[in-house]
């Protein structure tokens, strides 16, 4: 077990290199010019020159990659164009509120699904059912934005239970404040998840539901709940923390557009205004630190997989 | 009826509308007095699963109706208890065993705790208390070293051993009757006759009821004190199992025992054809040893040797376990054998390449086990059966004409190449496969468990069909079977394997007749019915 985790920690190493390699090439490829950005409207063909020199631009591209590289596996993931600050601080200040956005709203999420989808599972065709599955239809249909908007309309600006925009930390401002300014980002971003969680929950306890071992269960005498709860959940939760899993990836996209909408100052912000601003080494800096926490997410899945399932073994 | 642990009088279930039957089970009427053990016995969509399950208040209720009858036990009818009372009766009163060990147990849960859950259901036992009971009942079931294997997971056990478990948990709390559904049909046969004793000598020392269903007459003879014989949801014939086993009645009781396959082989003559498949030194392993000595390596098969000559049929025995499918998937080169020549009419196939082996797979053919699987349900019969020959250049019109005078050979109707599998009986379908196998023009057939999966009657009919087309095509038969009976009747030499290894090898009749090596006799003895049964 032991040697399987250091095996899969080492081998984050070339996929993070692979990674690199992609990033470079994708932004070195795309079109626009950092330069002529920083240069202003005005600037002349000399001016732009001048700072791309300064930038490091001018080099060939395997020079520029090979700095890159170097000085990644150092540590440093460069410094911004624009603000001069290193990559490093400028994600070690944003990745308070999005590491908390993320946990509330994975926590959330799966506290409702979970239930909501087991039921659905068990009480299968009949209108709780096909209630649940009608939110997980319109879950996965509403965007991100939309829904943001709607709820800071109601519950902001109509029924002014909750504060419109920012983020408070909660440790800073305590627990208080930082619950209701972290409310409508979770459920903006949780609605998606819910459905998705809960869909495959429901298929997922419905197959076990047909398992010779739930038979078993009832053929003891054990109450329909808890046959439920013991036998079918439990053997359930593989495909389930599998959909997890592959929903804390998709929630590095909902984060972009959730943290905008709530003009929250986390590493969704940081992205995009790098990517309008074509900040190369903040955004280099963004992909490769989302694999890398996208990579140890995966690991952390599978070694879920063996307290939740005997028969899996690395 | 007096003493009777359970009583079924007059049971009918209903079937949904668009069934091919009104009611699954008809008019039902059997008891099951203490101490005695009741078999009902019947083939596929008897309905005696139907009856067994609707007693414990299990079958499908969406599909599955009962209305009309009463189930009697203690004065209680359990068709009109409520819920919390029959739930609590299971587990209390009456319990059940089932057909899949492999799959009845939950795989995430330790066994240990799945037999206390019984007791934590009904009883006010401590923790440390349901411990102490779960270990002795354990022990009781004969399985080795309770105190370590509570904390066992059901993968790390055996079939046999998780039936074990399954037993001890049915019976933990010492309930009046017992039902078992199938409880051995999927444990090899040494480990079924094992499992059978234990139920007989715990039945006799706790004087409860036992309804036991089966398919299998074998069993039927090896432990029924009285036999009730199902056909399409209704009762045949029922009486004490001496006198339907010595004389039965009804025409059905009669077929069905018939159909079971004798121990005794029949007179063979020795065949003369050409050897078409020689195997030498055949070596299979599994896995690897690690950098460090560790890894896990498995011996397949060990240095196997055999030679089949056409129009002759080899069986080849074994329990699971034995290598007798990874022999025959080498011979296909489904799988790469490890060492060792396979020579088909000559040339070495072991080590050649898919590309250099493409020509040679429509020589060799097979019959695989499950006819509902084996067949792809989105293709009609017709391109199933000219696939083959039209991937190997027959032109299509060629290969139908031909599909059609095949589906003539294995008796079904050339019109129903039109239709699909889902259409056609088990039987029926394995029928098709094996017209699929011939529509190759294979020189060898090999049948992987093929009658396995069937009813006996059925057994019989594809048993009669599989020895007329290798007669008839003059075939090299490789025949793959677990079953002892279905050996002596269709092979005309065998060849016994164990762990990997051959342990003997001869013409069917001498082995049966006078098996030399100790594992050899050890299944012939435990084969079911060896005893009683000598039809």
């Amino acid at each position: 077990m032991l040697v399987y985790i250091l095996k899969r920690v080492a081998m984050t190493i070339p996929v993070m290199g692979v990674v690199a390699l992609f990033v470079f090439a994708l932004l070195r490829l795309s079109p626009g010019d950092p330069a002529a950005v920083i240069a202003g409207d005005f600037a002349t063909a000399e001016d732009v020159a001048r700072i791309r020199e300064q930038l490091g631009l001018s080099e060939p591209l395997v020079v520029q990659f090979g700095t890159w590289v170097w000085s990644l596996m150092q540590g440093d993931l460069g410094t911004s164009i624009f603000s001069g600050k290193p990559v490093t601080e400028l994600i070690a200040q944003r990745i308070e509120p999005t590491m908390l956005l993320a946990l509330t709203t994975i926590l959330f999420s799966v506290a409702v699904a979970v239930p909501l989808g087991t039921l659905a599972a068990f009480k299968a065709g009949s209108l709780i059912d096909r209630f649940v599955m009608l939110f997980s239809v319109g879950g996965f249909s509403v965007p991100v934005f939309v829904l943001g908007y709607v709820l800071i309309y109601v519950f902001s600006l109509n029924l002014r239970w909750l504060p419109v925009q920012g983020y408070r930390s909660p440790f800073e401002h305590g627990l208080g404040p930082f619950l209701s300014h972290i409310t409508l980002p979770t459920l903006t971003l949780s609605v998606i998840f819910i459905a998705l969680i809960a869909r495959m929950t429901r298929a997922s306890v419905i197959e076990v539901l047909e398992e010779d071992y739930v038979r078993t269960a009832r053929a003891k005498g054990q109450s329909e709940l808890k046959v439920l709860m013991r036998h079918a959940v439990r053997n359930a939760a593989v495909p389930i923390v599998t959909v997890i899993g592959i929903g804390i990836a998709l929630l590095i996209g909902g984060v972009v557009v959730t943290e905008s909408v709530y003009n929250i100052p986390g590493l969704g912000r940081l992205v995009l205004d790098a990517v309008l601003a074509r900040d190369y080494p903040i955004i280099q800096g963004l992909i490769l630190f989302f694999s890398f926490v996208y990579i140890l997410l995966n690991l952390l899945i599978d070694l879920t997989y063996t307290f939740l399932d005997p028969r899996i073994r690395y | 009826m007096s003493g009777a642990v359970l009583s079924v009088e007059g049971l009918t279930v209903s079937l949904p509308k668009g069934a091919d039957r009104a009611n699954a089970v008809e008019d039902i009427d059997l008891a099951v007095a203490a101490g005695e053990i009741v078999c009902v016995v019947g083939e596929s969509g008897s309905g005696k699963s139907v009856t067994a399950f609707t007693v414990m208040g299990l079958q499908d209720s969406r599909a599955l109706k009962p209305v009309a009858g009463r189930i009697m036990m203690d004065g209680e009818d359990l068709l009109r208890v409520g819920r919390r009372r029959l739930r609590k009766l299971r587990g209390e009163k009456m319990s059940m065993i089932f057909q899949e060990p492999m799959t009845a147990l939950n795989p995430v849960a330790r066994v240990g705790d799945q037999i206390g859950e019984m007791l934590e259901i009904h009883t006010d036992l401590s923790a440390s208390g349901r411990k102490t009971r779960v270990i002795a009942a354990m022990e009781d079931v004969g399985l080795p070293d309770p105190a370590s294997m509570y904390r066992a997971f059901p993968h790390q056990l055996s079939g046999g051993q998780r039936q074990r478990i399954m037993i001890a948990m049915a019976l933990v709390l010492e309930p009046d009757l017992l039902i078992a559904d199938e409880p051995t049909t999927a444990l090899d046969v040494t480990t079924q006759a094992q499992i059978l004793d234990l139920i007989k000598d715990i039945q006799a020392r706790r004087g409860m009821g036992v309804l036991f269903i089966t398919h299998d007459f074998g069993v039927v003879a090896d432990i029924a004190d009285r036999v009730v014989v199902m056909q399409h949801g209704r009762i045949v014939e029922q009486g004490l199992a001496e006198q339907v086993l010595r004389a039965p009645e009804h025409p059905y009781t009669k077929m069905l025992m018939e159909a079971v396959p004798s121990m005794t082989p029949p007179e063979r003559e020795a065949a003369t054809g050409a050897e078409t498949l020689v195997v030498e030194g055949l070596d299979k392993t599994y896995g690897h040893r690690g950098l460090l000595g560790g890894g896990r390596l498995v011996h397949a098969a060990k240095s196997v040797d055999f030679a089949l000559r056409r129009g002759e049929t080899l069986g080849i025995v074994g329990e699971s376990g034995s290598g007798k499918s990874t022999v025959a998937r080498c011979v296909m080169r489904l799988i790469d054998p490890t060492s060792g020549r396979v020579l088909l009419d000559g040339r070495d196939i072991a080590g050649l390449s898919q590309g250099a082996l493409r020509p040679v797979r429509r020589d060799i053919q097979v019959v695989f086990q499950d006819p509902y699987r084996s067949l792809n349900p989105r293709r009609n019969v017709g391109q199933s059966i000219t696939e083959g020959p039209v991937n190997f250049g027959t032109p299509q019109a060629e290969a139908m004409a031909r599909a059609e005078e095949l589906m003539r050979v294995v008796g079904l109707d050339p019109d129903a190449l039109e239709r699909f599998p889902h259409q056609f009986s088990g039987g029926q379908r394995q029928r098709i496969a094996i017209a699929r196998a011939l529509a190759m023009q294979p020189h060898v057939l090999i049948a992987d468990e093929a009658v396995s999966a069937l009813d006996v009657s059925v057994q019989a009919q594809v048993l009669d069909l599989l020895d007329d087309v290798r007669d008839r095509f003059d075939l090299a038969m490789l025949f793959i079977t677990h079953d002892l009976r279905v050996a002596a009747q269709i092979c005309d030499r065998i060849l016994v394997m164990r762990q990997g290894e051959v342990v003997e090898q001869g013409p069917t009749a001498d082995v049966y007749a006078n098996p030399q090596h100790d594992y050899t006799r050890a299944l012939l003895a435990a084969a079911p019915g060896a005893a009683r049964l000598t039809v």
